[in-house]
């Protein structure tokens, strides 16, 4: 009888999770994978076809888009690892007690505004007329209006912003559950600055590294607002292509085909990332 | 009379898959009594006590509480309570509200709960704590409540899983006293498991030594110290010199034996088995039956043959106040401990004395390895 | 000489710090600040403070409040919101139930499998639900010529795609919780009579509220600032993510979008501030 309660409860809890994985998650890719197969012959009837997939091979602007869209996130987070890398060992071991927590929520205040509000702040900073430029005319230093919007640089600063807090939040919380003493030891042992960080602190940390990394590397691989907001008509970012296949010109099979294309490669990036750092997802990203 | 019995335990075995964690475990706990589970970690002590709880089903055996089998009991229906390792007082509620639940459980009125709480709280000499929360309490107090929340449902027996554990030495000093005159207080039938054998003798009425999943010996603290029944009992209770050697001659329950490091000694055979000349043998000898005497130059003092004498240097003197020892280099390079007294005097024993440590033959407990 | 050095160093560290607190600080700010300048664009010089961007009635200065497209928004973001966070904090406690407690064989696979989605980015969920909704749409109206309108999209399809990757958050808060409860205290109960449900009720649950709580504030405020995901499964009624991109993109920015903006800043803050005030009251008891 006890051994039948044990089964019950094990199907009630595992109901809800099956019905989510699988009628939202593992069928729709299903889905989106076999109607990227086929190809439109006439109206209403489709053929099995790797149409879809020989188009993007051929067209070299998809391509292209895709790759840059690739090496672009790369940059970002690479970026987002160096720029906030400091700022959690500082909150996790320099900050005093009390400003430690301030701090922790002051970096995850941006997290609760909207992607839509953040580059909008961007816009109205970087823009011909915005704040920057007006204030640079004011003290003097450049005579006419500078636009800082529509390039890669500002694109690549836009995501960088957008995502490093969830480089920093996994970082901080492997930081925190560093024990001082083994950085104190490292000193002890004769360690100097550079080798306490490269032996100790950084292998400590991996774990934390890599998951940050992953989730920073698929968040901008997949942003849609920043690059097209920042960048313009002309940012060119993958996602663009997606909706613009499936919204503009409603060919959902060619859209489908790109979204899996988006996840079969940066699924590849992830998964060379796990080997070459030698970590696995459950213990980096099912961790934090 | 049967039915005095609160607890008995009839072969209870439970495995863990392949691993035996309890093995063919019987016992009887006469009603009212102080009985202690002494064993090692790791021994099934924790395993006996959650199976007598009701939150695992042995694989074999029965359980009778009040002679009655409790194997089909859910265990929120069987009147067996249980003081947990950490206590497992409730942090969302306050001290009031951790004593009524078992008694809201039972759904009784709320004048009746109050009334029952405050008499227990009374009980335990805690009257007005009744509103604090958890965390203020402190290490003993908390312990007390985790009593209290137990005794107010008036168990058959009460089960203490190294309930004084997680408290600093000298709590746990005063709380040895507090708890047995807790139980002479409810006369309740009190099962107490741990690890520590000083807990284990100090409190109880008759303590069951376990190893790996068997009961070794049941007896009295005294009896259990004296007269061990096999070699684990002797080696896990009380301090010991420890050696294993070879039978020489069997002469009565006297043995001649040799030891592995060469010591030559006499001994009592304990346990049932039959000795051989040959066979081989585990032997201890406490400390506190050693007597030492400083050699003097010239006199030789006259040992009766039956008893063991051997000579050798004092290493190191370890003062642990009316506890102290010194470690002596023996004949066979080996150390052997042995309990002294240090006045503080010029005539103390101090470290590169000579020494003469003789102790009589049944103190040398002998087991058949 | 080392001391004056490493001072050095740390001012050095902490002028960094600051600086990149400025820089998260800075859009938000422009966003923010924009809401209260008098003037037709959202753009320098200061021509003075005003409240109209949020109460003012009459063009062109329509403030927030009189918009009706905005307000609309601004009600279905929160009805979404709201289902989003309570669908997800109920299937994410009984994930945590499920991962924490039960033991069941490629236990490790499936908890991977609960992370995915968080990763899968968001465009791909979008379209994936709305290829599969569409199709299945699609199927049973030809074959029994009945229309299945939860599965158009609309509010019942953003539900369900902001739900898909929004559980796996709740989830991971939640199991967090329950993997530091103490297992003994729910033994302790059913040791003291308890039944099972009221084990639940006064012993295991009052644990894991906090934690429940702060998950639904999470679930409800990532839903609410959602775009990816939405943007392929919206119908007619548009969330306000989706209403202010399209008037940001379409009509141009003007000062009621800084007031927009103001005003969920404030309101995702003190949402944010409360379930942090919900855990740490838990934490010192």
């Amino acid at each position: 009888m006890k051994k039948d309660i044990t089964r019950l409860s094990f199907i009630l809890l595992f109901a809800p999770f099956a019905l989510w994985i699988i009628l939202l998650i593992i069928l729709p890719h299903i889905g989106m994978v076999i109607i990227s197969l086929r190809e439109k012959v006439a109206p209403r009837i489709y053929e099995f076809s790797f149409a879809n997939y020989v188009d993007f091979m051929q067209e070299p602007i998809y391509w292209n888009t895709l790759l840059r869209t690739g090496s672009m996130s790369l940059l970002v987070t690479v970026l987002a690892l160096i720029i906030g890398f400091p700022i959690a060992y500082y909150i996790a071991k320099i900050a005093g007690k009390r400003s430690k927590g301030a701090l922790f929520l002051l970096c995850l205040i941006p997290l609760w505004v909207s992607d839509l509000i953040r580059a909008f702040g961007w816009i109205l900073l970087l823009r011909e007329t915005g704040v920057v430029s007006t204030a640079l005319q004011k003290t003097g230093l450049v005579s006419q209006p500078i636009e800082f919007l529509y390039n890669d640089a500002t694109v690549i600063m836009g995501l960088v912003y957008t995502v490093i807090l969830f480089m920093i939040v996994p970082l901080v919380s492997t930081l925190d559950g560093m024990d001082d003493a083994m950085v104190e030891a490292g000193y002890n042992l004769g360690g100097n600055g550079s080798t306490v960080l490269r032996r100790i602190i950084i292998p400590y940390a991996m774990p934390g590294i890599v998951s940050g990394c992953i989730v920073v590397f698929m968040l901008t691989a997949g942003s849609y607002l920043t690059p097209i907001l920042l960048g313009g008509k002309n940012s060119s970012w993958f996602t663009e292509q997606i909706y613009e296949q499936f919204i503009s010109r409603y060919n959902w099979e060619s859209g489908a085909a790109f979204g899996f294309l988006l996840l079969f490669f940066t699924s590849i990036v992830v998964w060379l990332g796990l080997k070459l750092s030698g970590q696995t997802l459950s213990s980096t990203v099912a961790k934090s | 009379m049967s039915a005095e019995y609160d607890l008995e335990c009839l072969d209870v075995s439970k495995n863990f898959g392949g691993v035996r964690a309890v093995e063919d475990v019987s016992f009887k706990i006469p009603k009212g009594s102080f009985f202690s589970i002494l064993g090692p970690s790791g021994c099934g002590k924790t395993t006996l006590m959650r199976m007598i709880a009701g939150f695992e089903d042995p694989t074999r055996g029965d359980i009778y509480i009040k002679r009655k089998s409790v194997l089909n009991t859910a265990p929120n229906k069987r009147n067996v309570k249980m003081v947990f390792q950490h206590l497992a007082l409730f942090p969302m509620m306050n001290v009031f509200e951790n004593i009524a639940y078992g008694l809201r459980c039972r759904g009784e009125t709320a004048g009746e709960i109050e009334r029952k709480v405050k008499d227990v709280l009374e009980r335990i000499a805690l009257p007005d704590v009744g509103g604090r929360e958890i965390h203020q309490l402190s290490g003993g107090q908390k312990q007390r409540i985790a009593i209290a929340r137990c005794m107010v449902l008036d168990p058959d027996v009460l089960l203490l899983d190294e309930p004084l554990g997680a408290l600093d030495l000298k709590l746990r000093e005063a709380m040895k006293i507090e708890l047995k005159l807790l139980q002479h207080q409810f006369d309740t039938t009190f099962i107490y498991i741990t690890h520590d054998q000083s807990e284990a003798l100090v409190m109880s009425d008759n303590v069951a030594i376990m190893n790996e999943g068997r009961f070794e010996q049941v007896g009295a603290p005294q009896e259990l110290y004296h007269d061990p029944k096999t070699a684990f009992v002797a080696g896990f209770v009380g301090d010991n010199n420890h050696w294993t050697g070879k039978i020489n001659q069997v002469i009565g329950d006297r043995l001649d034996l040799v030891t592995e490091t060469g010591l030559s000694m006499t001994g009592h055979l304990r346990g049932n088995a039959a000795a051989a000349a040959g066979g081989n043998l585990t032997l201890f000898v406490r400390p506190e039956f050693i007597t030492t005497r400083k050699v003097e130059d010239g006199t030789s003092e006259k040992i009766s043959s039956d008893d063991n004498c051997l000579t050798g240097k004092i290493d190191s003197l370890l003062f642990n106040g009316a506890n102290s020892r010194i470690l002596v280099r023996g004949p066979g390079q080996e150390l052997i401990e042995a309990d002294i007294v240090l006045t503080g005097g010029t005539d103390d024993l101090r470290p590169g004395d000579p020494v003469r440590l003789s102790w009589p033959r049944e103190q040398t407990m002998c087991f058949l390895a | 000489m080392a001391q004056k050095r490493n001072s050095a160093f740390l001012l050095g560290y902490r002028l960094y710090v600051l600086a990149f607190f400025v820089f998260l600080a800075a859009p938000l700010l422009a966003a923010g600040t924009f809401a209260f300048n008098d003037s037709l664009f959202p753009a320098l010089p200061w021509q003075g403070f005003t409240l109209d961007w949020f109460f003012n009635n009459t063009e062109p200065k329509l403030g927030m409040f009189h918009d009706r497209r905005l307000l609309r928004g601004l009600y279905y973001s929160f009805v979404i919101a709201t289902m989003v966070a309570l669908l997800s904090v109920l299937v994410g406690t009984c994930n945590a139930f499920l991962f924490v407690r039960v033991e069941f064989p490629y236990k490790n696979f499936f908890y991977i499998l609960m992370v995915v989605p968080l990763v899968i980015p968001g465009v791909i969920l979008g379209i994936s639900i709305l290829v599969l909704a569409s199709t299945v749409a699609n199927g049973v109206e030809e074959t029994f010529n009945y229309e299945i309108e939860f599965l158009r999209p609309g509010i019942s399809l953003v539900v369900l795609g902001q739900f898909s990757f929004i559980t796996t958050i709740t989830s991971l808060v939640i199991t967090a919780r329950l993997r530091k409860f103490d297992e003994t205290l729910e033994e302790a109960a059913f040791n003291l009579g308890a039944r099972r449900a009221r084990v639940l009720r006064t012993v295991t649950l009052p644990f894991l509220w906090p934690a429940m709580f702060a998950a639904g504030i999470v679930a409800f405020l990532v839903s609410f600032e959602n775009f990816n995901t939405t943007l392929f499964l919206v119908g007619s009624e548009a969330p306000l993510t989706i209403t202010m991109f399209d008037r940001m993109v379409k009509v141009g920015s003007t000062p009621v979008l800084n007031a927009v903006s103001f005003f969920l800043m404030v309101g995702s803050g003190l949402l944010a501030l409360l379930s942090i005030l919900v855990q740490r009251d838990e934490t010192e008891a």
